[in-house]
């Protein structure tokens, strides 16, 4: 451990740029060099896991099997959630963290440089043993991104061992990186950053950590357990020998509620720093804010039952995991609330960031809406495991989630390469992800509400329309993603150079330095007013 | 730099939160046993009942309670399984006895673990069972057949709204998981 | 140019949810079902969805005046205010009244659902991999339940029928006006036994025993599916309910019964290879196709091939032996719970005489007799 503990400026490095070469990025400690490798890993994954939802999408264009059996449908789905989930979304949001959360409180770099190389590297090997099992024999996880027992233990394929190591690496890496980021925030602040003067990303930031160090281990523990029952006879999780399969759900959602929260919240963090600058105006309600993550935060930690409404639960179990719920709705809505009376009496312009962020409060609280429905447990009888469930969470993860990152790259990308992107092709990106997103994603409420199961390859005739459409959607929105990849590489190299405020309304201790932002920055720390 | 302390103990904090999670994570195990137990929650019945404690309840003469047996086999598992008996009313607070009917049919010798589950779960905690076969694994040899008491006692306390309690028993195929462990022991015996 | 996009968006998004409620005919909304439970689960959806979209309106109302008013290209100007404790203390409680007011009767809702008590009829169901069997507690009633639209439908070799892929061969058969209690757990993984017009889900676990009830208004035929992911085939177990009058109800338990007492009538009989080679077949493609493929070639390893095997070509009593009883630790079930002895001697002669495996074996329905009773 002493070796992470060393002193987080490398002495070396102090005057002078980067090494060159390969040895750069592998060697790197630098807190902006290891966000961008995040950055590109996530859109890597994202492109990955975006062609399992395509290989899914096309499946399911018209009923009957056409392109793939299902059993391999089984595993696109499986790893089209892990990869999104592990992959794509969270990494993209460490990437952030990384780049910003120093510049944000005036650090020279994270508080742990050292293990913020070895988080990184991680995960390639991670994804890497993941995305293998594709490849051999009995094919790769099938049973679902929530793997429940016993069809993820006892009836699993013999690869299942290596989605476990992939699972405790990329818990490994996450851990290390919410390490890192909470020590970051508690201790290199610049002197007079008080905690309350935080930008509100590394408030959410800071949560989103301790939610990770939380839930990740029981995450952990959990594969743990899968481990010991498939390979050293225990029975956590198997009938037979006193276990229970519902166990496995009840730790498997204690550690996926806080996790889903882990994917959102760092997006409100990004729509709240961008709103209150394209409406030239401050954040409303900032303390507020801060109070709903945190009790956001709190509460995701009692409602875990509500995945499993249908289990048969006794009545008061479902009674208060149903309560719990809809108290989620409370600090939720207040959010909302503020970011509308941000932009209430503003003075507002449309660039991309605010297109994704009004974009994200809208659809977000669509998403929110449903999921609000789905608490109520009686309804939930007949939503549960539907596509309307599908339609739930993608249009929080999707709009949300996503659609906050895409916001953050156009808002910070000028600072980080010292180039504005094309305002017109972002747009095109903006228009295109927007319908698209709608089209592939909206009619699976009606699909789910008219009986569509989730999960299947194949489906009864009435649901042939709207699942046309929606792989439509889906084809639209992938693709639309290939431009995002050419205008972010054409401002890279060629765009026009940027200002070091960039944006007019603009405010925080990252737009005060030059653009692009220096290879070290803050090396002696600002002053706060 | 004067963070390196602070890193130090940020780390050292966050390490053992992380190992407490891990810990909390097995720890959910039993604790959700006793939630279960205390609750009802999975309709997994208690284990053995005294005796001498179901002998202090009080019979209530007054109302009659449906009792229903149900038998299920878990995947691959060939014996024969059913209840003598698919349903009898019973006063709260009697005694009564019922038997299951077993037999392996196969040309192996067997060990089989019977699973039970009551529902509503709600009545778990009123259900008391002094002899079951599923205290304990049986063993049939190849061809043979036998009826497997349980004795059980309704409590007393059952509320008024249940009416009817269903008792089911799956059976889980145990014999590569214990045959081993089986040989092993009389090994063992045959070296002493 | 930009708001008049962003306004069809937005009518685009109401349009859909208004659609939502009046063309329910169309399959875009929540069935309304044929129980009471149903209709209350159906009113519910409903009044929550309408307190959504009216708090939709208000804040998106609030969110698009905004857009089009307060814009920098119109010459607004930013005010600067960025508290006010009333407003945020009244938008933190009125929402938390709302939900007050929708967990009122969500609660009763939940109360009736959770009744079992005083059922007329018992039915346990049992999931497997990938069928249904229901079982008429204390009736001697007991059968499964499989997908019955052929593979060429699936694979796009026919037309597809009306109800493809929530189709059975035996369906369920309930009697109407009589409260049904469903006894549900598992054979192997976990399945979800779902009929929406019930508004009637529920998880069957292995090990473990769950209830719910139902009571249907009218006569009719009910088709849901599994909904909890459960291996391959997930997506081809549907749920086929037929719910009649109570007089066409008790006519066909006895005439399960009486059939149940044909069938080992049956087991006596001798057939020709030819008749085998035919119900085995039958049997064969409902009951081990899914796996070990129409052709006989599997899928390995997970499941082996048939043709060319060495049990199916020489080992007469392992052959008997894998069917009835299954292999232990394999996705290879104990059949002979599920099929009749006589079906049993059927699939194995087809197995050993099909796709080239011709040793011109005929088993009968005594020789599986046989090996049980070793």
């Amino acid at each position: 451990m002493s070796a992470v503990l060393d002193n987080p400026i490398h002495d070396e490095h102090e005057h002078h740029g980067p090494p060159k070469g390969i040895a750069r990025w592998l060697f790197t400690t630098n807190h902006k060099d290891i966000g961008s490798m995040y950055l590109w890993f996530s859109f890597a994954m994202f492109l990955i896991g975006g062609c399992m939802a395509l290989t899914i999408r096309a499946e399911l264009f018209q009923p009957g099997l056409q392109l793939v059996e299902p059993e391999f449908f089984n595993q696109m789905t499986t790893m089209h959630g892990l990869i999104m989930v592990f992959g794509a979304v969270m990494p993209a949001f460490v990437g952030l963290a990384n780049w910003l959360i120093p510049m944000m409180v005036g650090a020279p770099d994270m508080a742990l440089p050292r293990m913020n190389n070895w988080s990184f590297w991680i995960l390639p090997f991670a994804f890497g043993l993941l995305l293998s099992t594709l490849f051999m024999e009995g094919g790769g996880p099938n049973f679902g991104w929530t793997f429940y027992a016993p069809l993820s233990t006892t009836y699993a394929p013999d690869t299942v061992t290596y989605f476990i190591f992939g699972v405790h690496m990329m818990g490994i890496s996450s851990i290390m990186g919410a390490i890192n980021v909470v020590a970051t925030i508690l201790n290199m602040r610049a002197p007079g950053m008080t905690l309350m003067k935080m930008p509100l990303f590394v408030w959410t930031w800071l949560i989103t950590a301790f939610l990770l160090i939380a839930v990740m281990p029981v995450l952990a523990g959990v594969v743990t357990m899968m481990l010991m029952d498939v390979h050293f006879g225990t029975s956590f999780f198997d009938a037979a020998g006193g276990g229970d399969p519902v166990l496995f759900q009840h730790v498997f959602w204690f550690f996926g509620h806080p996790e889903v929260y882990i994917m959102i919240l760092p997006a409100f963090g990004v729509v709240s720093q961008i709103i209150p600058t394209f409406s030239r105006k401050p954040l409303f309600g900032y303390h507020s804010m801060v109070y709903a993550v945190a009790s956001i935060a709190i509460l995701s930690f009692i409602v875990w039952a509500h995945h499993m409404f249908t289990v048969g639960m006794p009545l008061f179990g479902e009674l208060f995991f149903m309560y719990a719920t809809m108290l989620i709705a409370v600090p939720t809505g207040v959010k909302v609330f503020n970011w509308v009376t941000t932009m209430f009496r503003g003075s507002l312009t449309f660039e991309a960031p605010m297109l994704f962020s009004i974009a994200f409060v809208i659809l977000f609280t669509i998403g929110g809406f449903s999921g609000l429905m789905l608490a109520i447990a009686p309804s939930d009888f007949q939503y549960h495991d539907t596509y309307f469930v599908v339609a739930h969470f993608h249009y929080v993860l999707v709009p949300g989630a996503i659609f906050g990152i895409f916001a953050a790259v156009y808002y910070w990308l000028p600072k980080w390469c010292g180039n504005m992107y094309s305002e017109t092709l972002a747009k095109w990106h903006f228009w295109m992800s927007f319908v698209g997103m709608n089209l592939a994603f909206f009619p699976m409420h009606f699909l789910g509400l008219a009986g569509m199961p989730r999960r299947i390859p194949d489906y009864a005739l009435q649901f042939a329309d709207f699942n046309s459409i929606s792989s439509v959607g889906a084809f639209t929105f992938g693709a639309t993603q290939l431009l995002f990849l050419y205008l972010v590489i054409q401002a890279i190299r060629s765009g026009k150079p940027a200002t070091d405020q960039v944006w007019e309304g603009a405010e925080g201790l990252e737009w005060t330095i030059p653009s692009p932002a220096p290879y070290h920055t803050f090396s002696t720390p600002p002053e706060i007013k | 730099m004067g963070h390196q302390g602070q890193n130090r103990r940020t780390i050292a904090k966050s390490v053992i939160a992380v190992v407490a999670m891990f810990g909390f994570g097995f720890a959910l195990v039993p604790l959700y046993d006793v939630f279960c137990e205390v609750t009802g929650l999975n309709g997994k019945t208690r284990g053995q009942y005294s005796e001498a404690e179901a002998g202090k309840q009080q019979v209530d003469e007054s109302r009659r309670v449906r009792v229903q047996f149900i038998a299920n086999n878990n995947e691959s598992m060939p014996w024969e399984f059913r209840p003598v008996e698919f349903q009898i009313k019973v006063h709260p607070g009697a005694m009564a006895e019922v038997n299951y009917y077993a037999k392996n049919p196969t040309s192996k010798r067997m060990i089989a673990q019977a699973v039970p589950s009551l529902s509503p779960s709600e009545g778990t905690g009123y259900f008391h069972k002094t002899e079951c076969f599923c205290f304990t694994s049986q063993t049939l040899e190849p061809g043979e057949e036998v009826l497997m008491p349980l004795r059980f006692v309704v409590d007393q306390a059952l509320p008024d709204h249940l009416s009817t309690l269903t008792l089911s028993y799956t059976l889980f195929d145990q014999t590569e998981a214990l045959l081993d462990v089986e040989t092993e022991n009389k090994n063992e015996l045959a070296v002493r | 140019m930009r708001s008049r996009l962003g306004l069809g968006a937005l009518s685009l998004l109401l349009s859909a949810f208004y659609a939502a409620d009046v063309s329910a005919e169309y399959g875009v909304n929540m069935t309304r079902g044929v129980t009471d439970i149903s209709h209350s689960v159906y009113d519910l959806h409903m009044t929550i969805f309408w307190i959504c979209v009216a708090i939709g309106v208000v804040v998106f109302g609030v969110m698009f005046y905004s857009i089009f008013k307060h814009r920098k290209s119109k010459g607004a100007v930013a005010s600067n205010f960025h508290d006010n404790t009333t407003v945020e203390i009244l938008w933190t409680i009125v929402p938390a009244i709302i939900l007050i007011v929708m967990a009122i009767p969500a609660t009763t809702v939940l109360i009736d659902m959770y009744d079992t008590s005083d059922a007329d009829v018992d039915i346990k169901i049992t999931g497997y991999q990938w069928k249904w069997r229901y079982e008429y507690l204390g009736q001697d009633v007991n059968f499964f339940s499989s997908l019955s639209t052929p593979k060429d439908e699936i694979y796009n070799a026919a037309q597809k029928n009306e109800n493809y892929l929530l189709e059975v061969d035996n369906a369920l058969v309930v009697p109407i006006n009589k409260k049904i209690r469903f006894l549900v757990t598992a054979n192997d993984v976990i399945h979800s036994w779902w009929v929406p017009d019930f508004a009637v889900k529920r998880d069957a676990i292995p090990g473990f025993i769950n209830e719910s009830w139902t009571r249907i208004n009218e006569p009719g035929i009910y088709r849901g599916q599994c909904t909890e992911l459960c291996g391959k085939d997930h997506g081809f177990m549907p749920v086929v309910v037929r719910a009649v009058e109570q007089a066409e109800y008790d006519d066909w338990i006895i005439q399960k019964q009486e059939q149940a007492k044909a069938a080992a009538a049956l087991a006596a009989l001798t057939f020709t290879l030819e008749e085998q080679m035919q119900r085995g077949e039958e049997v064969y493609l409902k009951t081990c196709a899914a796996c070990h493929q129409p052709n006989g070639a599997g899928i390995p390893p997970a499941f082996p091939a048939l043709k060319g095997s060495d049990i199916a070509l020489n080992d007469i009593q392992k052959h008997i032996e894998v069917v009835v009883d299954g292999i232990a630790g394999s996705a290879m079930q104990a059949y002979g719970d599920q099929l009749s002895d006589v079906d049993i001697a059927a699939v194995v002669t087809y197995e050993r005489n099909a796709w080239g495996n011709d040793t011109g074996e005929n088993i009968s329905a005594a020789d599986v007799v046989d090996y049980r009773n070793k």
